[in-house]
């Protein structure tokens, strides 16, 4: 699916200083049983988020208007748990194009990927840094710029370098997918399949 | 001419590299996809949107197990949107040529249990599913994880997905387990010892006296929970407990096949010499019956021991007391003799017939204690017949216990089997994250001989206390 391309990112940060966010706190697995990627956003974080009446939790980050932005900040092993790309696509149809933490978990680090998310991995020093920065002034701005691989609190000018690997990167960039790139070489896929045991 | 000693695990991954990308991932060749109904609908519509067909419709399977029931499956699903969501698998199934094991089909279930009881699952093979316990499948000495839906469509429309080789560690488990002690209690020991993140990054080998002497359906709970320590996969070298388990099922290979595969599978194995990037070593004395405390698998202990305080049990000290907090426990606190409201026996993780057999040891001449429920939920038909066949069910029946019908039921609680907000419950399922068996649930994840124990006495007890 399409997704838009992502070069620099200037934004307002929503903060999460919360270790081990799995998907099933991301998208609970009873809002699961769609057949259309659409809506997700709504149940973001469905049970942090909302009382057993639906009525919003006042204390929690999503329900707090000083708090905005595209760019989340969640705490070490970020999503971890499922496969269930419907937690990126939460995340993305919520509004948010970046997640930022000291570490991710493997495939939601993929999936996010491969969707049009960007995730940042920064040291957990970093990380402190950017939590300081949001509780000052919940109007900080982060800027994420793929290009240079750099992240950048923009009221101190303070800034790390992240990884991400030249192919991701040229594709997140243009907005293409991997479906794409494998499409254009199913002849040498399928002479691999020739050979292949099973 | 002398070769670089390997891993198993580059033996199967390098053998399934199509191309490799300079700075990028490897196009890597999958041999078996499974699919089910709730990963899969999106990655349809994606091959629709692009007017792409499925490239080799016979290396895909559909189950249908996440989304269904598990009583009554005889008759209509009753909630529209689950409804919906198995149809489209049917559908999709039909209009692509995929083997579609529906619900009431005699070989539907869960889908790791099905790969393998049927011999889907082979050594050697590269397998995905839309579920990040596929590492299950990596018992059997095959690479085996969990993948995303635009990787589903991936493996529909190419049969290849796009990764980067993760990297490799090896744990080592010696001696001899004690008793009462099974493969969940070593996997939940490892966890709490590595923490849910402490194997990100890394695919596991498994190896040592623990492995070589446990048998495929304990295998499979250990590779299962990989992913809990954030480990992509687990494998196991396939050996002669592993050939005996695949031979005579229904699609594994026969005759002049049979030879020739088997000759293969046995070069399956770590060389001498080969270095992994980890290395841990524990000793099977040290563990016991274990129980989690908290809201991720790496929050678990020896069942007799307390909860470690904050300062033991690592991370963020909010986060961890965040998690005491949802929980209803105190640091310190003995596990022992707290009250148990509900209890599920079933999943991927423990859902095969040597976990019921260990649940009915204990239930054995005792009676279901009256204030629990308990969901008791093989992992398939096949498994559900064996229950039945071997009498365990009378066993069942005896102590006040129901049998339900197969499917992944409470272990995410997508279905009916919700366990209600602040009720604990002991499961031999894999995940005890916040809500995870239900909005408010709490979850003590646990062996199926602790979750017998659970069920017979109403509280957590010490399963060694209850065998002979």
């Amino acid at each position: 699916m399409a997704y838009d391309k992502f070069t620099v990112l200037t934004s307002t940060a929503v903060p999460m200083p919360i270790e081990n966010v799995d998907t099933d706190q991301i998208i609970p697995a009873r809002f699961l049983k769609a057949t259309e990627r659409k809506g997700f956003g709504d149940n973001l974080f469905r049970d942090w988020r909302y009382n057993g009446d639906n009525t919003p939790k006042q204390d929690f980050v999503l329900n707090n208007p000083i708090y905005s932005g595209k760019i989340l900040v969640g705490g070490k092993n970020f999503g971890s748990g499922s496969s269930r790309e419907h937690a990126a696509w939460a995340i993305y149809d919520y509004g948010f194009r970046c997640v930022v933490s000291s570490f991710f978990a493997d495939i939601f680090k993929n999936n996010s990927l491969n969707i049009g998310i960007l995730p940042v991995t920064v040291s957990p020093a970093f990380l402190d840094k950017i939590f300081t920065a949001i509780e000052a002034d919940p109007k900080a701005e982060l800027t994420v710029d793929l290009e240079k691989q750099s992240i950048t609190i923009v009221a101190t000018g303070e800034s790390e370098s992240f990884d991400i690997n030249s192919y991701k990167k040229h594709n997140l960039t243009n907005g293409f997918d991997d479906i794409d790139y494998l499409q254009a070489m199913k002849g040498e896929i399928a002479a691999f399949a020739e050979k292949s045991l099973y | 001419m002398s070769q670089v000693p390997a891993t198993l695990f580059d033996k199967v991954w390098d053998s399934h590299v199509v191309r490799k990308i300079e700075d990028g991932p490897d196009v890597f060749f999958i041999d078996r996809h499974f699919i089910h109904e709730v990963t899969s609908p999106v990655a349809f519509l994606g091959l629709e949107g692009r007017g792409v067909k499925v490239m080799f419709p016979e290396k895909t399977f559909a189950t249908a197990d996440h989304n269904t029931p598990t009583i009554n499956q005889h008759l209509p699903v009753q909630d529209p949107l689950s409804a919906n969501q198995l149809k489209a698998l049917e559908t999709n199934s039909a209009k692509y040529g995929i083997s579609h094991w529906g619900l009431g089909n005699p070989k539907n279930g869960i889908v790791h249990v099905v790969g393998p009881e049927n011999g889907i699952t082979l050594p050697g093979m590269t397998i995905v599913c839309g579920d990040s316990h596929t590492s299950t499948h990596g018992a059997f000495g095959a690479i085996a994880f969990g993948i995303g839906t635009s990787e589903v469509e991936m493996v529909l429309s190419s049969q290849c997905i796009m990764q980067p080789k993760p990297k490799k560690m090896r744990i080592n488990v010696k001696g001899k387990l004690g008793k009462g002690v099974t493969p969940k209690d070593v996997t939940l020991y490892i966890i709490s010892r590595l923490t849910a993140a402490g194997a990100t990054g890394y695919f596991v080998e498994y190896a040592g006296e623990v492995f070589e002497n446990m048998s495929m359906e304990g295998r499979m709970t250990v590779c299962n929970m990989s992913i809990e320590m954030g480990a992509r996969g687990g494998i196991i070298a396939p050996d002669e407990t592993t050939f005996a388990y695949i031979n005579g099922r229904e699609k594994a290979p026969q005759g002049a096949a049979w030879d020739k595969a088997l000759a293969y599978w046995k070069t399956l194995k770590t060389d001498e010499g080969a270095t992994f990037d980890k290395e841990y070593t524990y000793d099977a004395a040290e563990i016991e019956p274990m129980i989690t405390y908290g809201t991720n698998p790496g929050m678990g202990m020896g069942i007799t021991q307390h909860i470690p305080s904050s300062e033991e049990g690592g991370g963020s000290k909010a986060s961890y007391e965040k998690s005491l907090q949802y929980m209803g426990f105190a640091e310190e606190d003995s596990m022992l003799g707290k009250k148990v409201d509900y209890v599920f026996i079933g999943s991927c993780t423990n859902g095969r017939i040597e976990d019921f057999r260990a649940f009915a040891a204990i239930v054995k001449g005792r009676k279901k204690a009256e204030h629990v429920t308990a969901w008791i939920v093989p992992g398939s038909h096949i498994v559900e017949q064996q229950i039945k066949e071997e009498g365990i069910l009378d066993i069942l029946t005896e102590a006040g216990f129901q049998l339900r019908q197969p499917g992944c039921s409470a272990c995410l609680a997508m279905n009916d089997d919700k366990v209600p907000a602040g009720k604990y419950a002991v499961s031999t399922s894999n995940r005890n994250f916040e809500g995870r068996q239900g909005p408010g649930s709490r979850t003590m994840l646990a062996s199926p001989l602790v979750a017998a124990a659970a069920a017979v006495t109403g509280v957590v007890t010490d399963p060694r206390t209850l065998m002979a």
